[in-house]
């Protein structure tokens, strides 16, 4: 929402320029660009297969990249400028870039076999280098924000679908991230779980913290978004302002595609 | 429509169609009770037999089941086990994080290793550890095909003590690389990648999130290779290390009571084994103590959550 509002020449947070990525002959990302503004809350949407999973995780370099580049706050993801050349960074050195970047997965992915509060300070405290007792503070005012403060000593197999989802999300706050990327969040969980992990991005986004959503979710793309984008094929299809993309699409595969949630 | 609706409604008294379940008994099964009695009859005849077959010579079994000699084996057996089994464990570790890695060297090497102490007897590979001083007189470092950086005596450094280390060892890490791999192949891929999008280094993700989910696969058939590990101690006697087995042969060449002398050596076993077992049965239900539902969800208490979190 802030990004509305942001000064005139401020950098973007995320910049990918002519993203390419290819598994084997297959080729799923034909040229991608894409700017997000600090506090900026991106929702991308678009048919399965499409390519969005695969953007999102090339922004935080869970695959490389063989064409263009992509920057996150500054550095460029995966590699580094030696000597006026550009070289590949180390598998420590891409574990740095990442830690100012929080995931959010379809399937949350908490570790089974450590409790809801253990799950949320182990990346602060190993990571990162803070006390356990900060870590641990801050780990309960996160529970706390999900509305989960009940469940700190859970194991996660203990906890619904959408609770185990917003530990997933109260974990990844919990490194102070400066982007948060949400791969299809709600899409593995009932019905009636899917508005309590809405509400909880809602929130975060009203907060001003930068996000890029990957999601079917229409209605919260209406709502929370300052931007919708819609691939198709590998490719951006059409990209703008939520009343625009959703409420008037231009193109037809958007319209093919938004007819489907009417 | 309405009458289906009030027979589901009507109370479990109200008739001979609903019997609640808590009334409910278990049949007499008589064909179990014989078969109970005829087993226990069978049983308690075989130990009467053994107990009165004066081959087995129990006295002598007694006398010297705390025999110094025999007491001194067990340690060397027990000793080698630990240490065996330790020596293998971290060896294996590392074979298979290799084995499993992205470079063609270190999975090949993993490989070669693993083929080549699977397929030969542990008997064969003791006994050519004991024996390496025929093969290489003295060993050391040095720059291949260059000159020596610094070398033993072959015969000073191989004992038996350290032929059945290295033997028992590099034979054990081939074992335990397979099951580690497999325990490592367990886990669901997603884990290693979210350790990987939070910006863990491999070595951590593998310590803290892969390893302790792969335990509750790893720990059953490590039970079964530290039970196969104590026995195969025994195979160290051929080498003149004294252990359990060797002991009890020792005595017995002068004393010639055969069967009660292994009797000594079974017992021991079996009675290690057994500790081993129960050993294993709380390992097991440690590593699998997030899988029961129930109980610490219902605690509400943050301050317990803090205090399991700070272990
Ligand atoms: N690791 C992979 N190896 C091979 N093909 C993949 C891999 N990941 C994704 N793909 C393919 O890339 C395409 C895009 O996938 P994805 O990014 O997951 O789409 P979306 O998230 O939009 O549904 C699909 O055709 C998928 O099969
Ligand atoms: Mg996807």
């Amino acid at each position: 929402m802030s990004a509305n509002t942001l000064p005139e020449g401020t950098r973007p947070l995320v910049r990918a320029r002519n993203v390419h990525k290819s598994f084997d002959q297959l080729e799923v990302l034909k040229g991608i660009d894409m700017d997000v503004m600090p506090g900026e809350v991106v929702v991308i949407l678009g048919p399965s297969g499409s390519g969005k999973s695969t953007f999102l995780r090339c922004i935080n370099h869970l695959e490389s990249i063989q064409q263009g580049f992509i920057e996150v706050d500054g550095e460029q993801i995966g590699y580094k400028i030696r000597k006026d050349r550009l070289e590949k960074l180390s598998a420590n050195g891409i574990a740095k870039q990442r830690r100012k970047i929080g995931m959010v997965f379809q399937q949350f992915n908490l570790y089974p076999h450590m409790t809801v509060l253990q799950n949320i300070i182990e990346a602060p405290i190993g990571i990162h280098g803070q006390s356990r007792k900060d870590a641990t503070d801050n780990a309960m005012q996160l529970l706390e924000r999900v509305g989960l403060s009940a469940k700190a000593g859970a194991y996660p197999r203990q906890l619904s679908g959408g609770q185990q989802q917003r530990v997933a999300i109260a974990r990844a706050l919990a490194i102070k991230p400066k982007l948060m990327l949400f791969d299809e969040p709600t899409s593995a969980l009932d019905p009636e779980l899917v508005g309590e992990v809405l509400a909880t991005m809602r929130d975060l986004a009203k907060q001003g913290l930068t996000m890029i959503v990957v999601t079917h979710e229409i209605g919260f793309a209406k709502e929370a978004a300052d931007r919708v984008v819609f691939m198709d094929g590998g490719h951006v299809v059409e990209m703008g302002k939520p009343e625009d993309v959703i409420g008037n699409p231009q193109h037809p595969r958007t319209q093919a595609f938004l007819s489907r949630f009417l | 429509m309405s009458t289906a609706t009030t027979t589901t409604n009507a109370p479990p008294s109200g008739g001979a169609d609903f019997r609640d379940v808590v009334t409910a008994h278990a049949p007499f099964r008589t064909g179990r009770l014989v078969l109970w009695l005829v087993v226990l009859l069978v049983a308690a005849d075989f130990i009467w037999i053994c107990a009165h077959n004066d081959g087995f010579d129990w006295p002598v079994v007694g006398q010297y089941f705390f025999n110094p000699t025999v007491i001194s084996g067990l340690y060397v057996s027990l000793g080698l086990t630990v240490v065996g089994m330790i020596l293998g464990i971290v060896m294996g570790l590392v074979i298979a994080i290799a084995r499993l890695s992205q470079d063609r060297l270190a999975s090949g090497f993993a490989s070669l290793f693993i083929w080549f102490f699977r397929g030969t007897p542990l008997l064969v590979q003791l006994i050519f550890w004991y024996n390496l001083s025929t093969l290489f007189p003295r060993i050391g470092l040095s720059i291949p095909f260059g000159p020596t950086l610094i070398d033993w005596d072959t015969n000073s450094v191989i004992t038996p003590m350290t032929a059945a280390i290295v033997g028992l060892a590099l034979n054990e890490a081939a074992y335990m690389a397979e099951i580690i791999r497999a325990g490592l192949l367990s886990v669901d891929r997603g884990q290693a990648e979210t350790a990987e999008a939070f910006g863990m280094t491999r070595a951590r993700a593998l310590w803290r999130i892969i390893i302790p989910q792969a335990m509750r696969s790893i720990v059953p058939p490590t039970g079964n290779q530290l039970i196969s590990m104590i026995k195969a101690t025994s195979l160290v006697s051929v080498i003149a290390m004294a252990d359990l087995l060797y002991s009890v042969q020792s005595i017995y060449n002068s004393t010639f009571q055969i069967v009660p002398m292994l009797l000594v050596a079974v017992i021991w076993y079996l009675l290690i084994t057994s500790v081993l077992n129960i050993g294993q049965s709380y390992l097991e239900a440690y590593y699998s103590r997030s899988e029961r539902r129930g109980a610490t969800a219902a605690h509400p208490a943050p301050a317990a959550a803090i205090e399991e979190a700070s272990h």
